[in-house]
């Protein structure tokens, strides 16, 4: 029977990964994610799985990476700073096609930054995952509701592609608590795979996986190209709130995307056409949601908590720079929905600078 | 007295030649430890997890399971894969480079964590595959394509001696073997086996070093790296076991 | 309708935990709710807070512009918060340990003096919860009954079913004096 729970997002993160068969996290405290590490130092156990905090967090991705090649569905999680040792395990496990769960609990600045909420991960993570033309799967909750139903759906997702997923939130919708419906516990097969090592039949060769391909370069080009293409085509998601009649149409996710909702809302209700295409998935971008903009849109308004309004160059893409592209960046404060409000009728008025 | 049969263990039979270079330790320390495996009747239960580079030349020299990942990773990815199946037979395979430069970390943090799995670390005091640069192990003295006029403890420090390092901790085995000669290969197949049945007891982590020679990059013919090794190698990193531990 | 609370006071005061307290209480009474804490280096030096907003809608943003109720346990936490309440809104004082202040006149101040209401009700670390009463009987935005269910149910959970009776206790006074 499904559950009602309070629960912080971290921790229903955490909770949600034991429910879809998770036994194996290994990682790193840092602020705003610490939550998930705490709470599995002893859940993990309660459901006889293993947690190990690591000397860092590269060595958690190596580790886990180990664990996947087991068959155990695998989390780490951590935030900027740390979520920058990441990359070398990311780029391993996208080259060596095994699957994982991992979180980016985004935080401030680059750097050391500072610990408060902040959303300038997305070039970083969405991008940047890894060298080599890795390519990972990036979730974006906006509640922890959607903490929870994102990471089940992440394993599913990392398993049908043999490609790692990121679930990437922000120390909001990481150290919230709201009210959660938890799915029950899912068992996983560590042997549900053909690719996972295990004991050999008598005569069977083993496994070799390494992280160059077991083949020419073009056949495994070919091969990534046509999984990532597979992946554009099937896995966009997205949510779009009053869209097709919008002469404003905000793009937000995560935290911003919460506050444009209300701004759409207060919009509406003094005559002003704004609508919004929340991502939840940042790859692959959501381009379909772009069809339901009508002839008569003045422009899109990305609001986002970074500097640079990192998700500019995907709209502009998904676009196909046809629409212009306005931005309200707020860096390390939480968009106000007034102000998407009065972005939006300055648009509206031919008033708004373009980005 | 009975003659005695040398077999290629059978996961290494039929395959093509190994890629290492003529004289290189590590054809030597790969047949050894796949010799225990099926004495131990372990060939179809075991994950060997290599580094990359020239700790990754024996992954396609046998057939059993074998993962190559990042540098000096084999020991956590090993970690993760052996807490997923315990019943199997986990050993990371990596050099001197891995285990005492990019991967310390994990050489510290794994003991530290006792975890159930054997390292095997073949030492030829420098990095090989990349050309003979200075390693960790380097000796005082030692000329690399990093340390041209020799290593100085002023300008490079001094070299690690993971018997030192480890000293005092509480891990199962640590043992320091070299294929520099038979006596030592004999021995050095002893505390393989060792490290190997310790981790399917249940003991905790077994640490394996093996001190092999690297003529390529010393400029030095087969016999003759063979020869260094016994007049100065061994002398710094003598053969022997140095932690004999109980269970876990 | 959306309420927007904050509760504030120093650390160690019990204030995360009352805005927990509150959430529950929302949850079980029907509503959405956020709740959203001061976290990290904030938390060992001066203002421990939390923000909890409670509505029969969806929720946008966690985080509190201005606010209809503020909780307070310090006078540090007045000197941040008080500013931020709407006209008309509600500052509940803890007067055990702030007094002789004067508070901006568009405001309902109701003083709690939370120690001696918690001693009477025999329950000397329950002065959290007799705010929550207080807090629930002057501002009406949830039911006695669903408040006192909810608490009840979280410290059952909580493994800290022994001290229901003493937490149903200063709820109840924290109530009916207000």
């Amino acid at each position: 029977m499904a559950e009602r729970a309070i629960m912080k997002g971290n921790e229903a993160l955490a909770e949600a990964a034991l429910r879809a068969g998770c036994r194996f996290f290994s990682g790193y405290p840092i602020t705003p994610q610490t939550e998930v590490l705490e709470y599995l130092s002893w859940r993990m156990y309660e459901v006889r799985g293993h947690m190990i905090q690591t000397e860092d967090e590269l060595t958690g991705l190596h580790m886990l990476l180990g664990a996947s090649l087991g068959g155990n569905r695998v989390l780490s999680t951590s935030s900027g700073p740390g979520f920058a040792l990441f990359h070398e395990g990311m780029s391993y496990l996208c080259g060596c096609e095994i699957p994982a769960v991992l979180v980016d609990v985004q935080r401030l600045g680059a750097a050391c930054g500072g610990i408060g909420v902040s959303q300038g991960d997305y070039e970083e993570v969405v991008h940047g995952g890894g060298n080599g033309d890795s390519q990972c799967i990036v979730l974006t909750p906006a509640s922890v509701q959607e903490e929870v139903d994102l990471v089940q759906e992440a394993y599913d997702l990392a398993e049908k592609y043999r490609n790692p997923v990121i679930v990437m939130t922000d120390a909001i919708i990481g150290q919230m608590m709201e009210g959660v419906t938890l799915p029950d516990f899912k068992e996983h097969d560590i042997n549900k795979y053909d690719w996972v090592y295990r004991p050999l039949k008598t005569n069977e060769m083993g496994k070799i996986n390494a992280g160059w391909p077991g083949r020419s370069w073009t056949e495994q080009a070919k091969h990534l190209r046509e999984k990532f293409a597979s992946m554009q085509q099937n896995e966009q998601r997205w949510e779009n709130v009053q869209v097709s009649d919008a002469d404003v149409v905000c793009v937000a996710y995560g935290i911003s995307s919460r506050v444009c909702k209300e701004a759409v809302k207060k919009a509406r209700a003094k005559g002003v056409k704004l609508g919004l295409i929340r991502l939840v998935t940042a790859w692959p971008f959501p381009e379909k949601a772009f069809a339901e903009i009508s002839k008569e849109c003045k422009g899109i308004l990305v609001v986002e908590m970074s500097i640079k309004g990192q998700t500019v160059p995907d709209v502009k893409l998904a676009t196909k720079c046809g629409l212009s592209v306005y931005g309200y960046f707020s860096v390390d404060i939480v968009p106000d929905a007034d102000i998407v409000v009065e972005i939006a009728e300055d648009i509206i008025a031919g008033t708004a600078q373009e980005v | 007295m009975a003659a005695k049969t040398f077999n290629i263990p059978t996961l290494m039979q039929g395959l093509p030649p190994h890629t290492a270079c003529q004289g290189c330790g590590h054809g030597i320390a790969g047949r050894i430890i796949y010799e225990v495996i099926e004495e131990m009747g372990m060939s179809s239960n075991c994950v060997a997890f290599h580094d990359l580079a020239c700790g990754a030349n024996m992954l396609f020299a046998q057939k059993g399971n074998g993962f190559s990942g990042a540098h000096g990773r084999a020991i956590p990815t090993a970690t993760g894969f052996k807490r997923t199946r315990p019943d199997m037979l986990v050993f990371s395979y990596a050099g001197d480079g891995a285990t005492y430069s990019i991967g310390m970390q994990h050489t510290i943090h794994t003991a530290l964590r006792n975890e159930n799995i054997t390292a095997i670390v073949v030492n030829n005091t420098n990095f090989g595959m990349t050309g003979g640069q200075m390693s960790p192990a380097t000796l005082i003295g030692q000329k690399t394509t990093s340390s041209p006029k020799g290593r100085t403890a002023e300008l490079n420090g001094n070299p690690i001696d993971i018997t030192e390092v480890y000293s005092g901790m509480k891990i199962a085995y640590l043992a320091r073997g070299s294929v520099d000669s038979v006596a030592n290969i004999n021995k050095t197949k002893a505390y393989i086996r060792k490290a190997f049945e310790k981790q399917m007891a249940g003991c905790g982590f077994s640490f394996v070093e093996i001190m092999a020679p690297c003529p390529t990059n010393w400029g030095m013919t087969a016999l003759g790296s063979i020869k260094r090794m016994q007049d100065e190698v061994l002398k710094l990193y003598p053969v022997g076991e140095y932690i004999d531990g109980g269970a876990k | 309708m959306l309420k927007e609370i904050i509760c504030a006071g120093f650390g160690g005061q019990g204030i995360i935990t009352t805005g927990i307290l509150i959430s529950h209480c929302a949850f079980e009474t029907g509503n959405q709710f956020t709740w959203y804490p001061s976290y990290g280096a904030e938390m060992r030096g001066g203002t421990a807070n939390c923000t909890i907003k409670i509505s029969d809608e969806e929720i946008a943003s966690p985080l509190a512009k201005e606010i209809d109720i503020l909780v307070a346990m310090s006078a540090p936490a007045i000197d941040k918060f008080e500013a931020n309440l709407r006209p008309g809104g509600y500052l509940f004082v803890n007067s055990s340990l702030v007094t002789d202040r004067k508070y901006r006149d568009d405001i309902n101040v109701v003083e709690v003096n939370t120690t001696a209401l918690a001693e009477e009700a025999k329950n000397p670390k329950g002065a959290n919860i007799v705010m929550i009463g207080a807090l629930i009987k002057r501002t009406g935005i949830m039911t006695f009954e669903g408040c006192s269910d909810a608490i009840e149910k979280y410290f059952t959970e909580h493994g800290k079913a022994k001290f229901n009776d003493a937490n149903q206790a200063a709820l109840k006074i924290g109530y009916e004096r207000f």
